[in-house]
């Protein structure tokens, strides 16, 4: 297994950007390939895409394996799982992480089948341990009611995808310098039966949970859809968006895109503000990892309330007006 | 219009319980049923064969007790099921299980050709959502994950829209193929009374690994690429501050100034 070497990163674009997922693992990357004493190597696949090499470079790799071609334009399954199998067995990396993004998990999950290899989903943690040389991957299952630290030791590359806003983004030092190798596209092997027809982007403003410092979540608490009226002038206010968790997607007073928690998203945002929910830990797991949670609730007793970092007990229809206006003076 | 859904039997969600000194998850006495993310793959699959004709077959792996999902499965509108079931597939991860269903899936396909196979985003035991893709991967099928809405579906093919973090793909699967679905896709009925009935009558075809003609070699804890090294409890922050007053103006006043002063606004 000696020729297996360096740690790899998928560099996700999304709409001719880099996911800020990328950042993040180059981080996470870093501190294994600084552990193993080898190369940290950011992979491109996409149309178009050679021209973000050096912002990779830029960000801590060490070298950028690039495929460019316009048969990569779009995410199909099949053609990038290909591609990237093929990649794999050309340059034999020895640990190769992946964003728990959606298009991560599951080209993740179809790539390490292909590769003859174990997978990890979701971690939040990763590690080398010292005496083997081996990834300890991290992640939580039951819904977040225990941690469980899962290997690899047979067969390379060991594969994880790790989940979204766990690690900070990498610093960026312009005009670094690093290898950028080409990998050509191999149209006749890289195939799909399956066609790409449209991308639809989301309307509404601030839908992306991702990059906004402030959410404000609802919960079961509003009693009804309209509620949700309340949150949104108060993330407006704040310059923030709206979330929430299961209660109000499964009862149909929100869309499930702004559903956080273990069976939607995570996020990681500056300030969370959790109303009229009671703070389950299927929800904490995809709310955790803000800077300061602020719970809003008429129990005392709900779970949020030891969790945040701030409780205010009371009824949301009274103090989110308030808070507006003390917003206002 | 052959379709097949994958289920697994997991512990309800909200009755998991960790042993505080071990870590560990307890499962004696925990209520099992069928994970909640199959239920609208399976509901999708019944849907799909009231529109076009045809049957639903279901496929689980698991202890000998995981034939009460496909009995539920029959009972939400299923016609034939089928459990993997061998000590050979125990401790297997998401790798070898997903070729055990694979294989389970070619085996039934030689006997009836299947069309499409549907599996949940994910389940709430283990929460990887390898599953799906992984069997296309087996198989050789193309796929679609986090599927959200079936648009068209005819003799040939299904359009479906996929979600991701920034929209909504549109895709064009030709048949056969593998779709994982969000709870999005799908309402799951009520169950009837026609079948529950149907489920308490149901035949559970039971195959070994031998019978699907898998490679014992790629099964169970012994050979699965992956493996648990350690588990424990999640830390949690319980020190919350909490924010008093007479009223809440007061108390939003409070919290408004605490924010300010820390710098979150």
């Amino acid at each position: 297994m000696k020729e297996w070497k360096n740690v790899w990163i998928l560099a996700e674009v999304a709409q001719d950007k880099i996911s800020p997922t990328a950042y993040e693992l180059l981080t996470a990357g870093r501190s294994l390939a600084d552990a193993l004493g080898e190369k940290l190597c950011a992979v491109l696949l996409g149309h178009d895409v050679k021209k973000f090499a050096q912002d990779l470079l830029d960000h801590g790799a060490d070298a950028v394996y690039v495929c460019d071609d316009v048969s990569l334009q779009h995410y199909v399954d099949d053609v990038y799982a290909k591609t990237l199998n093929g990649m794999i067995q050309a340059y034999k990396p020895n640990k190769f992480l992946l964003p728990a993004t959606n298009l991560g998990r599951s080209l993740s999950a179809k790539t390490a089948i292909f590769a003859g290899t174990g997978l990890t989903a979701d971690a939040t943690e990763v590690m080398i341990n010292p005496s083997d040389g081996q990834m300890h991957a991290t992640r939580p299952t039951f819904g977040g009611n225990l941690m469980a630290t899962i290997t690899c030791a047979r067969t390379r590359p060991e594969m994880c995808s790790l989940r979204p806003m766990s690690y900070p983004k990498a610093a960026c030092v312009p005009g670094k310098k690093g290898e950028v190798i080409e990998f050509a596209f191999d149209a006749e092997k890289y195939t799909s039966l399956a066609k790409f027809l449209q991308f639809i982007k989301s309307e509404g403003e601030g839908l992306d949970l991702s990059e906004t410092d402030v959410i404000v979540a609802g919960g079961r608490g509003l009693g009804k859809a309209e509620g949700f009226d309340l949150l949104y002038k108060l993330a407006e206010r704040l310059g923030g968006a709206v979330a929430a968790s299961r209660a109000p997607v499964d009862n149909g007073w929100i869309e499930y895109r702004r559903q956080i928690g273990l069976t939607g998203r995570t996020i990681k945002p500056k300030l969370y503000i959790a109303c009229g929910i009671s703070g389950q830990i299927q929800h904490m797991a995809g709310c955790s990892g803000a800077d300061v949670i602020v719970a809003i609730n008429k129990d005392p007793n709900a779970p949020i309330m030891k969790m945040a970092h701030y409780a205010v007990e009371g009824d949301l229809y009274e103090v989110i007006p308030a808070i507006l206006e003390t917003l206002e003076k | 219009m052959h379709i097949l859904a994958c289920v697994k039997q997991t512990p309800k969600s909200d009755n998991v319980k960790i042993d505080p000194a071990t870590g560990c998850l307890i499962r004696s006495g925990a209520e099992s049923a069928m994970n909640p993310f199959d239920e609208y793959a399976l509901e999708e699959a019944v849907v799909l064969k009231e529109q076009l004709g045809g049957q639903v077959s279901v496929i689980t792996m698991g202890p000998p007790a995981a034939e009460n999902v496909l009995r539920d499965s029959i009972a939400r509108g299923a016609d034939k099921v089928y459990q993997l079931s061998d000590m050979a597939f125990a401790g297997s991860d998401t790798w070898s299980t997903s070729y055990a269903l694979a294989k389970g899936a070619e085996k039934i396909n030689e006997a009836q050709k299947i069309d499409l196979i549907i599996c949940g985003k994910q389940t709430n035991d283990s929460d990887t959502g390898h599953i799906g893709p992984q069997i296309s991967a087996w198989l050789n099928w193309p796929n679609a994950a986090f599927v959200k809405r079936v648009v068209k579906a005819d003799e040939q093919c299904i359009v479906v829209e996929r979600l991701t973090e920034s929209g909504t793909e549109i895709l064009q699967l030709p048949y056969p193929c593998v779709i994982s679905v969000v709870k999005e896709i799908s309402n799951p009925r009520v169950r009837s009374v026609k079948g529950r009935m149907a489920a308490k009558r149901a035949e559970v075809v039971k195959w070994t690994a031998d019978d699907i003609g898998a490679d014992k070699n790629k099964l169970g804890i012994q050979h699965c690429p992956t493996r648990v090294v350690k588990s424990f409890s999640p830390q949690r922050n319980t020190n919350a501050v909490v924010v008093d007053g007479a009223n809440g103006k007061e108390k939003a006043a409070k919290l408004v100034a605490l924010l300010k002063e820390n710098k979150y606004i």
